[in-house]
């Protein structure tokens, strides 16, 4: 407990530091598969012979292009503006000459504007730095400083950091948390981050507590990263109100509403968003990168990513530049000749790349890479013979198995209006324990697809 | 005698609520045109929404107000059209017929697959994963989503797994356009026979190297026929208001992009156009 930022007395956290007894319900435990990579430490990954900054690296509109073909830009120059309030710039990750601004594709199978930076030769690390922004400012101002840094979430939605801190009219914040569950299977980015960049993330939690006037910080860690929870209560400041909080292993726990009913024993309400409980979520990279770039005006330039997996020769975990090509980095790292499939975030809520010329963006945070001996091929999709096993699985507590069933029969109104198909978020725990290998999670993202669409398109009747 | 009560209390009884019915029916009638029951067992009964209105019933309401001619009707044969109009006392008009027309050639013979795609078989399904497997982002998937979805067996999936648009079967209800994850469908009058078979927003080897039936964005048919086509995106655009009844634009094309549709459903292309031999799936690196 904690009464006007002072510790009551030492036991009181020490109880802090036990296993939470609230976890969510229901979830999955698919194995963990983090033991290659937990103990390396990040390496600073090379500059690419080229790096091809795509202007949608976040939800929402793409940003646009300030720089010319044939400038030159120095590393952390601005070389692409927002454009209005959901969107974000963009930063030269390298300093280097723009060869051209052309179509680029992404990872969603579109294609959007990208720059094509080529680096000076023994290009450095130094960085252009901005206006600073101090702890003092304004949270107006802490938050423009954000959307000014370039900061998305680097979990992996990649949603604009500022969006998300904004707490809208009549609203109060009661718990900031930072998510350091880091649940999906092989990724360690979050791990690495909270132990290799404690101090960051406290300078983090600083601002946002500036910028949401937040009166409590919960920091969510799994039992699988206790050195990291050992080490970030050790090092907090005694002013800040901050609570580390471990809890059991489970999945998808790292997923924002899971989260604060694990941490707060709040649920939120179906289409509602965690401020509708007094709580932001904000991922422990993304509140690191806030620390570090915030007291410097900087952009954000490069991320950390744990790229791993069998078919991978050098797993660890790298700070990559924004708009390095997934190909050079396969390179880098010896991927196995024959590559079945290279999932960009995790193998869980990860897209399967269908082409190899993408580049990182702020939202990869891992790179899995299965050879074509490590998979176990699907041959055979078999009817579903109501075990329940989903329903057991689904953490917001749906039908999964119903609306399976639905969605082959293409009854897709009926699962948004009685069976609240859109408040699934695609964590794929379903498809994860389905003995018949019915591919739920996928039919549900088909199906969201189609009725968004539906709903998008205004009933017309012309003449 | 407790019969006689009993007869007499629910007989009473049922004619009293008679009485209301009959009532409520004198007060409450609704008059309704009976032409519309007359004329909405004329129509076709496919309910497919071509003619914009969400079914037949409400299309027929809309026929005997005078809001729309039978014509508008593209499902219906030529001699219903002209049956409604004798029977409503109005001129059929004229309506040009439509067609669902793809903005694609690039059939597993000419365009690669980057990435081999093991799932729902549906190119919607497909689509979610980082935009499906082909190589060209803008192609088609070919597994035939349009074909399922269409009422009127119009489409079917040729040898290469593209949809041909049967244009005799098609009644313009655009439910293919709505299915298509690439949004490669559109609604035309059959009349345009000059079409662009590609939607890449590529230009040059970027094209070819997916696809050997791609738009590379030369200009050849811009610069042949100035006043009809204008490349816009690296894509020729015709303008369909202009005379377009002309095959110059299609004689100079590399790449087959632009075609004439024959009104027998074969493609015409241009005579310095590739000629496509192959008959197998096309290899990555081999075009």
């Amino acid at each position: 407990m904690w009464i006007n930022g002072s510790r009551e007395g030492k036991n009181s956290t020490e109880a802090v530091l036990t296993f939470a007894s609230n976890t969510f319900k229901h979830g999955v435990h698919p194995p963990e598969n983090k033991d290659e990579t937990n103990k390396l430490p990040i390496r600073q990954f090379p500059f690419a012979p080229v790096i091809i900054l795509p202007m949608t690296q976040h939800i929402g509109k793409p940003a646009v292009p300030v720089v010319r073909e044939g400038q030159e830009v120095a590393r952390g120059q601005l070389v692409a503006k927002a454009d209005g309030y959901m969107s974000v710039p963009m930063h030269a990750p390298v300093s280097g000459t723009v060869r051209k601004i052309t179509n680029v594709p992404l990872i969603g199978g579109l294609v959007s504007t990208g720059i094509f930076i080529e680096p000076f030769p023994f290009s450095g690390q130094e960085v252009l730095e901005g206006e600073p922004i101090s702890l003092h400012a304004s949270p107006e101002k802490i938050l423009q400083g954000i959307q000014d840094a370039g900061i998305v979430g680097l979990g992996g939605a990649a949603f604009p950091t500022h969006v998300k801190l904004k707490i809208p009219e009549g609203k109060n914040c009661e718990y900031l948390i930072i998510n350091g569950i880091e649940c999906e299977p092989y990724l360690t980015t979050d791990h690495r981050v909270m132990l290799e960049q404690s101090d960051d993330i406290f300078i983090g939690i600083r601002y946002l507590l500036k910028a949401t006037s937040a009166k409590k910080v919960l920091i969510g860690i799994e039992a699988n990263k206790q050195d990291a929870a050992d080490l970030l209560s050790s090092k907090t400041p005694i002013d800040l109100p901050i609570q580390v909080k471990v809890v059991p292993v489970k999945y998808p726990q790292g997923a924002e509403k899971m989260l604060i009913t694990a941490l707060t024993g709040f649920e939120v309400p179906s289409g509602g968003l965690p401020i509708d409980v007094g709580a932001v979520v904000v991922n422990v990279a993304t509140t690191a990168e806030i620390g570090r770039l915030l007291p410097h005006g900087r952009g954000i330039q490069e991320r950390v990513v744990t790229i791993t997996g069998p078919g991978i020769k050098k797993k660890g975990n790298n700070l990559i530049p924004i708009g390095t090509p997934l190909r050079y980095v396969l390179e880098q790292v010896g991927a196995v000749e024959n590559i079945s499939e290279v999932y960009m975030g995790g193998p869980m809520m990860g897209v399967s790349a269908s082409n190899l010329d993408i580049s990182i963006t702020k939202g990869t945070s891992g790179i899995v890479v299965f050879g074509d001996d490590n998979l176990k091929k699907i041959d055979k999709i078999y009817p579903c013979i109501k075990c329940g096993a989903c329903v057991d699985a689904c953490p917001i507590s749906l039908n999964p198995s119903r609306l399976g069933i639905l969605a082959k029969n293409e009854a897709y109104d009926l699962m948004a209006e009685q069976y609240h198909l859109l408040d699934c978020f695609e964590c794929g725990s379903c498809s994860y324990v389905c003995p018949s290998n019915i591919p739920l999670v996928q039919y549900f993202r088909l199906a969201k697809g189609i009725v968004r669409k539906r709903k998008a398109a205004k009933p017309t009747v012309h003449a | 005698m407790t019969i006689i009560t009993a007869l007499l209390a629910l007989g009473g009884l049922t004619l009293l609520l008679a009485l209301m019915l009959i009532l409520a029916n004198k007060k409450l009638y609704v008059y309704e045109d009976p032409r519309i029951d007359v004329v909405e067992s004329m129509l076709p009964h496919a309910n497919c929404g071509a003619c914009g209105y969400p079914g037949c019933r409400p299309f027929a309401e809309a026929l005997v107000k005078g809001d729309m001619s039978p014509a508008k009707c593209t499902v219906n044969s030529e001699d219903g059209r002209q049956a409604i109009a004798a029977y409503l006392g109005v001129d059929a008009g004229a309506e040009e017929k439509r067609v669902a027309r793809l903005a694609c050639a690039g059939g597993f013979n000419v365009a690669i697959n980057r990435a081999k795609y093991a799932g729902i078989s549906s190119c919607r399904g497909e689509a979610l994963i980082s935009g499906g497997g082909k190589g060209c982002s803008w192609g088609c998937l070919g597994h035939g989503d349009c074909e399922k979805v269409c009422d009127f067996d119009a489409i079917t999936m040729n040898a290469f797994g593209i949809p041909v648009v049967d244009e005799a079967k098609c009644t313009a209800c655009g439910d293919c356009v709505e299915v298509c994850p690439k949004d490669l469908f559109s609604i035309h009058p059959v009349s345009h026979r000059l079409w662009v078979a590609c939607k890449s927003l590529e230009a040059g080897d970027a094209v070819l190297e997916d696809c050997e039936v791609g738009c590379t964005a030369c200009g050849k048919c811009a610069m042949d026929a100035p006043n009809l086509i204008s490349m816009v995106q690296n894509l020729p655009l015709i303008d369909y208001s202009k005379n377009h009844q002309t095959k110059t634009p299609i004689q100079r094309c590399p790449t087959g992009a632009i075609v004439w549709l024959e009104s027998d459903g074969n493609v015409t292309k241009g005579p310095e156009s590739k000629k496509i031999i192959r008959k197998g799936r096309l290899r990555v690196g081999e075009s």
